[in-house]
């Protein structure tokens, strides 16, 4: 079984130590990816989304703690590695896109040498030839003239050009995992279905995984095959993508597909969802961190996160799921 | 419906290669001064109406010149051409400097992208919905403590919290106090930057609620600039698409994103995530735009990444032509008028 996947992470909790007390960022989470499969992340700002990547990656911030969980990574486990071991892995075979182009990538260095920088790092190609295969690597994420191109600074690039180089840089030495994190957010939607094309096709090229973090659910179902929903830190929903549409067995899930503008034919009909995420830091925080929001809520609520598999790939946590009625009738207004 | 709003030729250029410091100055000394520069046309010949009660949204993409043509309409900033009217007083003469002083400006006013970044973080919220009304209003003590206790509770704003910095605030919360600021001295006009850029869609939908029953209550029009074309077409009458400082189509929102006639604005709606939808992907635009600096008056801006392109494109600028309500600039636009 675990041949098959590209990653699995299992129980991960992860908490920040604050001033202002310990934020459990992440609370038993647990997914797997599939070896050339793309999945999707979704949640607001604040679900732990980032939080996962990171810890994925072995790059959280310093004040965080990883309490409990397991990340493997093919065979090897992540978060007993020796920190030299990971640097090995890091870039080689798990790779990262950040969300802010111009601020990762390094602004008195030009591009085409940060990836050479990868290349070389991961043994993958002599000093000599590093340059000429930066530049074959810009030729395929769609930079025209790229030999001019590999001499620039990211300053002189527009924030679409700086995408496709970060892309380049992360895919150099041929990953078998890809994490996006929100790699479209500030470009233009003309430009993001580009850039989003060109991920897709590369890592179906190359067979390669893939994480894509996103808060755009409407961008997440158009790219991915499974989408996992996470909310204040848990993993509340994980779905093959047309199933979750027609399908929502969450009510959060629901609740953010109903709150999406282009779900609506006008604004009345949009519905927002009711509360705030809990503060993380409470002590007290229910075993659900979305009961206290929940219009389905139960007193069986109070009991441990359950972990309800609906066939075989379809998992939802919550002791009251939407019920299936509801769907059939949503199954209907799809297939007509 | 009277028009509220008429903009006519209105144009931004923006010199380049002047700036400060004696090298720059003796170059335009030798050159022949500013006049003679290279120019960013950032708002090119740009004319349209906003009629009361209306919501008009604005979309293109980054560096289209659409933040120029908002400031330049909210007097911000001075246009290079053109007129601007509000109802039937001219606002365009006056230097931005003046009318910020201007009996007009309470007429025109603007809720910004980011309220974490656009209100002062050492105001209060109470200060910072009070500001415009000290300035334009002249209002003080109790009054002014009326007004800003009525406005904050319009725009859902809870009372205790008017005493608190914008960094205490949530997202929405700071959303609320940069529409309650905007609409404290009643405007006539509300033109708003994407205000929801930065919100998650819970929140969203909230604010844009909020906003449309604003406008309902207090009958003010709306000119809504965003990315989103999804929050457009739920929220606005009439759409503008802007590319590279021109106005390349304008009609019913509906119709505009149903039959887009522009080449540009098909790449845009069929490049727009749909949940209902996989993605299209035959329209794609190629290539980055082309230079806005002094480019030629003959050649079509969308010439060059625009799948059609062909010698006429390059030879004749495209006029906008009326088909009904539905504007386009484009000399193609017949073949798209069926389908």
């Amino acid at each position: 079984m675990t041949s098959s996947l590209a990653l699995s992470v299992e129980g991960l909790s992860v908490e920040f130590r604050t001033r202002s007390g310990i934020v459990r960022a992440l609370e038993d989470v647990s997914f797997a990816v599939g070896k050339g499969e793309t999945v999707a992340l979704v949640g607001e700002s604040g679900s732990g989304k980032s939080v996962t990547a990171y810890a994925v990656m072995g790059i959280l911030d310093p004040a965080a703690r990883i309490r409990a969980g397991r990340i493997m990574l093919g065979g090897l486990e992540m978060l007993s590695a020796k920190p030299s071991k990971l640097a090995d892995v890091r870039g080689r075979d798990i790779a990262m896109i950040f969300q802010n182009p111009r601020s990762a990538l390094n602004p008195i260095r030009p591009v085409g040498k940060q990836i050479g920088d990868v290349l070389l790092r991961h043994g993958k190609v002599s000093r000599r030839d590093a340059s000429a295969e930066a530049v074959e690597m810009l030729r395929a994420v769609g930079i025209t003239d790229p030999a001019r191109r590999a001499k620039a600074y990211p300053f002189e690039m527009s924030g679409g050009m700086c995408q496709r180089v970060m892309i380049a840089i992360a895919l150099s030495a041929k990953p078998s995992l890809l994490i996006a994190d929100e790699p479209t957010t500030g470009l233009d939607v003309t430009t993001q279905a580009v850039i989003m094309d060109l991920i897709g096709d590369l890592a179906g090229k190359m067979g390669m995984a893939t994480i894509f973090i996103t808060h755009d659910l409407a961008l997440a179902g158009q790219r991915s095959d499974r989408i996992i929903v996470m909310h204040a830190g848990h993993v509340v929903e994980n779905a093959p993508t047309d199933q979750l549409f027609v399908h929502p067995r969450h009510p959060y899930t629901a609740e953010l597909i109903a709150a999406t503008p282009d779900s609506a034919q006008s604004l009345n009909e949009l519905a927002a969802i009711p509360g705030a995420l809990p503060d993380l830091r409470r002590s007290d925080l229910p075993p659900c961190r979305y009961s206290e929001r929940c219009p389905r809520k139960l007193a069986s609520c109070d009991q441990p996160l359950p972990r309800v598999f609906l066939g075989t790939s379809h998992l939802v946590a919550c002791w009251n799921p939407l019920p299936d009625e509801n769907s059939t009738k949503a199954a209907k207004v799809g297939a007509a | 419906m009277t028009a509220l709003l008429e903009v006519a030729d209105v144009s931004k250029f923006f010199p380049v290669g002047g700036g400060p410091g004696g090298w720059a100055r003796l170059k335009r000394r030798l050159t022949g001064g500013v006049q003679k520069l290279a120019k960013v046309h950032a708002v090119d010949g740009v004319s349209f109406i906003v009629r009361e009660g209306e919501t008009v949204g604005l979309v293109g993409e980054s560096g289209c010149g659409k933040s120029t043509l908002v400031r330049a309409l909210t007097r911000l900033i001075d246009v290079s051409d053109g007129s601007i009217k509000l109802g039937s007083r001219e606002v365009s003469l006056k230097p931005a400097r003046v009318f910020a002083r201007d009996r007009d400006r309470a007429n025109i006013q603007m809720v910004f992208q980011d309220a974490g970044e656009s209100v002062n973080p050492r105001f209060t919220a109470f200060d910072a919905i009070a500001d415009p009304l000290r300035r334009l209003r002249r209002l003080r003590g109790k009054p002014l403590r009326k007004r800003v206790e009525t406005v904050a509770s319009q725009c859902g704003l809870p009372l205790q919290l008017l005493t608190r910095f914008p960094h205490q605030l949530s997202g929405g919360q700071r959303a609320r106090v940069g529409i309650a600021r905007a609409i404290a001295v009643e405007p006539n006009l509300l033109v708003l930057d994407e205000p929801t850029a930065a919100l998650d869609v819970s929140v969203q939908v909230v604010i844009l609620q909020l906003l449309q029953r604003l406008k309902q209550e207090l009958g003010m029009s709306y000119l809504f600039v965003s990315h989103d074309l999804s929050v457009v077409k739920l929220l606005c009458d009439r759409v503008l698409v802007m590319y590279l400082g021109k106005i390349v189509e304008s009609g019913p929102t509906v119709e505009v994103f149903e039959h887009p006639l522009h080449p540009y604005t098909r790449a845009l709606v069929a490049a727009a995530p749909r949940l209902d939808e996989s993605a299209n992907k035959n329209l794609r635009l190629t290539g980055e735009p082309r230079s806005p600096i002094d480019p030629d008056p003959n050649v079509c801006r969308f010439y060059g990444r625009c799948p059609r392109g062909t010698d006429a494109c390059r030879t004749a600028m495209p006029e906008l032509r009326a088909f009904g309500e539905h504007r386009v600039a484009c000399h193609f636009a017949e073949e798209f008028l069926s389908t």
